[in-house]
Parts: C-alpha cells; structure tokens; sequence
C-alpha cells in the first residue's frame, strides 16, 4: 500500500512538471499550442506507462 | 439500394427479436443453485470478488441475474461454446451445462471425463475422481486445466466489433465509387479517419511513409477505441482490459516496426556510430531491450490498466449502493451511486478515446522512428 501511495506521488509530481511546463510553453508561444500538445500528451503517456507498469508490478 | 437499406434493417430486427428470444428461452430452463455465487451480495468481500470476476473473461455472457423470493436464482444471459483439448481429444460442450457454477461443484462429464469450472477457468478431473478436492490455499488437487480454444466473451465481443467494423467502413469505402461525399453514418466515420490519418500517421510518420502505415493504425484506432466504448454498455465486454488482447496489439506494432525498420535504424540500435567502441555494446544493450521489450510492454500495460482500472472504479461507485447503505440509507446510498458513477462514467468515455489514440500515436511514433531516412541527423 505504502509503495502504491509512493508510485502515485511521483507520478503526480511529474504529471504537475509535464502539464505545468506546457502551459508555460503555451502561454510564450499561443502559435505552437498544437504540437506542445501532442508532445505533452506522449511525455504523458510514457510517463503513465511507467506508473502503471510499477503499481502493476508492485501488486 | 433502398432494397437493400430495408433487407438489412429487417435482418438486424430479426436478430434482435431472435436472440432476445435465445435469451430468454435459455433464462427459462437455468436450474436454480443456491450455492455461492447464486446469494445476494452486500458485504465489502462480496463486492470485491463480484468485480474480481467481471474484469475477468468468462465462459457465459450474463446480462443480469436476480434472486426470486423463493431463493432460486435466475440468470439473464446467453450460453457460449466451450472448445477445450483434453487428454481424450477435442471436446466441446455449452457453457450453460455448468449452470453458471464457478467453484467446481457442477461436473460435465463428456467421453468419459469429467469437467468443472472454477474462477472461470475450466479443469480436468484426474482419473476416476468424482468431485474436486482442494486444498488450504483453495487449489485444487485432483484436477488440471485443459487447453482452452473457447469461444469466451472477449472472443464474441472481438469478432462482434471486428464485423461491425467490417461493415462501416466497406460500406465507407464502397460510397466513394459512386460520390464525391458520403451519406449516412459513413459521413461520421470519415472524418475520424481523415483525424487519425492528418494528426498521427502523416505527422509522426512522415509524408514519405505515412500511407504504408495508414491501414494499420486505422484498424488498431477504431478496433480499441469501439471496443472500449463497448465495455462501458451494460453488456460488459472488458476486451481491451484482457492482457492477452493488449498483448497482441502490442507484439502486432513491434513486429511491423521491427520488419519496416531501415538499415541506419538497426545500426543505431546495435553498432551505435560516433561513440567510443567501449560504450557501443552497453548501448546496444539499452536500446535492444528499449525497443523490443518496454516499448511493446508500455503499450500493453497502459491499455490493460487503465481499461481495467476504468470498469474496477465505475463497478466500484456502482456497490456503493450495497455498502453503504447502512449508513447513508437506501436512498442517499443509491443517490451517492447514482451521481458519482454518472460522472466516471463520463470520464471513461473521454479515456475510451484518449487511449486508445494514445495507443495508436505511440504505434506510430514507434514506427516513425524506425522507417526515418536520416535517423544519423542527431
């Protein structure tokens, strides 16, 4: 359970760096909203991969 | 045409008519079992292996089921075949012979063996036993599984969509013959084709390769994301949260990267030009196992889990009604329930389609760096 709530912290805190940086991204550059997004949304899914990859092993 | 339109509304009325007709024949001569999986559920324990077993894949399609005042069970639901290798040979039956008993106390005897199932799971009686022993772990002793080919519920759900899929975009593909625009629901269809062509394969790819790929990622875009959306009807298909399904999706993507990969791809992952010769085999190492083992793992395990975590939640907020009624009352329990599995189930509908174009754009990401002409740029 501990190792659970571990996983899930780490992976918020790099969801909150991920999307927080891409609004930053965003907010300079309005015209490049499109592929920040798509980069957002893969760094995001890797990231996911992972978490679920460990709580899938964990369990 | 119009012939055509009428023949197929009639048959698909037909069918409707006739397997709701199946269905409730087959409701009809279910013998009633008061064993355990036929009781009522309300603990916490109960809940848990209620949903344990529907994220599993099971031999019987059930609807529903209910418990008549007089104790009887009655189940609402469809038989399936059950195809199995056994010592003695091929050996098929219907599920509906175990009369929904998942913990072996129901035999099927056919050439000369006995059958039982449990935790959905088909087993072979040693011998001349006549009735599963187990043990303190709840194994049991004196039987094994057998082979299983059965056509289960994922298979029927996997060969419905897979038809249905068939006939949309035939039907998509043939209107183009004769007009410039489509009509009907193929005018839906089209532009999701075009997204999935426009936003993933042509920018991920490249324009040079992208058409190659297109067919593919297609069929993996739509096979996902119309099965997804199928687990969240009340038939209760959890397909794409099976590891078997996932898994094979994941070994098809590896295999076309691997196959399609050019010659400079392979040399970077093996002989990796312009560094020192001492790091080049630790590097071939990193990049071998990065491409053929997390690359298809993550595609699986992201799918799996998060289609699987999907119905865990909604099922879930749906036995809030049974849990906590004590406290909250009937009708603040089911209230509770009610608004909080709406809500989830909103959400699901958005990771339907967000994994599985997550899937399909990591599909040909995975590609895209394979077949790139000049990978040696970085």
């Amino acid at each position: 359970m501990i190792g659970a709530g571990l996983i899930v912290i780490g992976a918020g805190i790099g969801l909150g760096q991920i999307g927080g940086k891409a609004m930053e991204g965003i907010a300079r550059q309005p015209e490049a909203t499109g592929k920040i997004q798509t980069a957002m949304i893969i760094i995001a899914a890797l990231l996911e991969g992972l978490a679920f990859g460990a709580l899938f092993l964990g369990k | 045409m119009k012939i055509a339109q009428k023949t197929i509304r009639f048959l698909s009325i037909a069918i409707l008519a006739f397997s709701t007709a199946t269905m409730f024949a087959s409701s009809i001569d279910q013998h009633s079992d008061n064993q355990n999986d036929g009781e009522r559920i309300n603990t916490k324990e109960e809940v848990d292996a209620y949903i344990l077993h529907h994220i599993k894949d099971s031999h019987d399609f059930s609807l529903f089921s209910y418990t008549l005042d007089e104790g009887e069970r009655k189940h609402f639901g469809f038989p399936l075949p059950v195809i199995i290798w056994t010592s003695e040979g091929l050996v098929t039956f219907m599920s509906s012979e175990f009369h929904h008993n998942d913990d072996g106390h129901v035999l099927v005897e056919k050439k000369g063996l006995k059958f039982a199932k449990i935790h959905s799971k088909i087993f072979e009686l040693d011998g001349n036993a006549s009735s599963v022993s187990f043990d303190e772990t709840h194994h049991a002793t004196n039987a094994h599984k057998v082979l299983d080919f059965s056509m289960t519920k994922s298979v029927v759900g996997i060969l419905l969509i897979g038809f249905l899929l068939l006939f949309w975009f035939s039907r998509l593909a043939n209107q183009y013959k004769t007009k410039k625009i489509p009509t009907g629901f193929a005018r839906v269809l089209e532009p999701l084709v075009l997204y999935v062509r426009d936003e993933i394969a042509r920018p991920n790819i490249g324009d040079k390769h992208y058409r190659r790929f297109t067919g593919y990622l297609l069929t993996v875009f739509f096979f996902i994301w119309v099965l997804n959306l199928a687990g969240l009807t009340p038939l209760g298909f959890n397909v794409t949260g099976q590891l078997a399904v996932t898994a094979c999706l994941a070994i098809f993507t590896l295999i076309i990267y691997s196959v399609s990969g050019t010659k400079a791809y392979w040399m970077h992952m093996i002989w990796m030009p312009g560094v020192p010769v001492l790091i080049r085999p630790i590097l071939a190492i990193i990049e071998l196992a990065g491409a053929l083992i997390i690359k298809p793992f993550s595609l699986l395990v992201r799918l799996f889990a998060n289609i699987s975590a999907g119905h865990i939640v909604v099922m879930s907020l749906i036995a809030i009604m049974f849990t906590l009624k004590e406290s909250l009352g009937v009708v603040g329990a089911t209230g509770l329930s009610l608004v909080l599995s709406f809500f989830i189930t909103l959400i699901e509908v958005l990771v339907a389609f967000l994994q599985a174009y997550i899937f399909t754009m990591l599909s040909a990401l995975f590609i895209g760096m394979a077949v790139d002409d000049h990978a040696e740029a970085h």
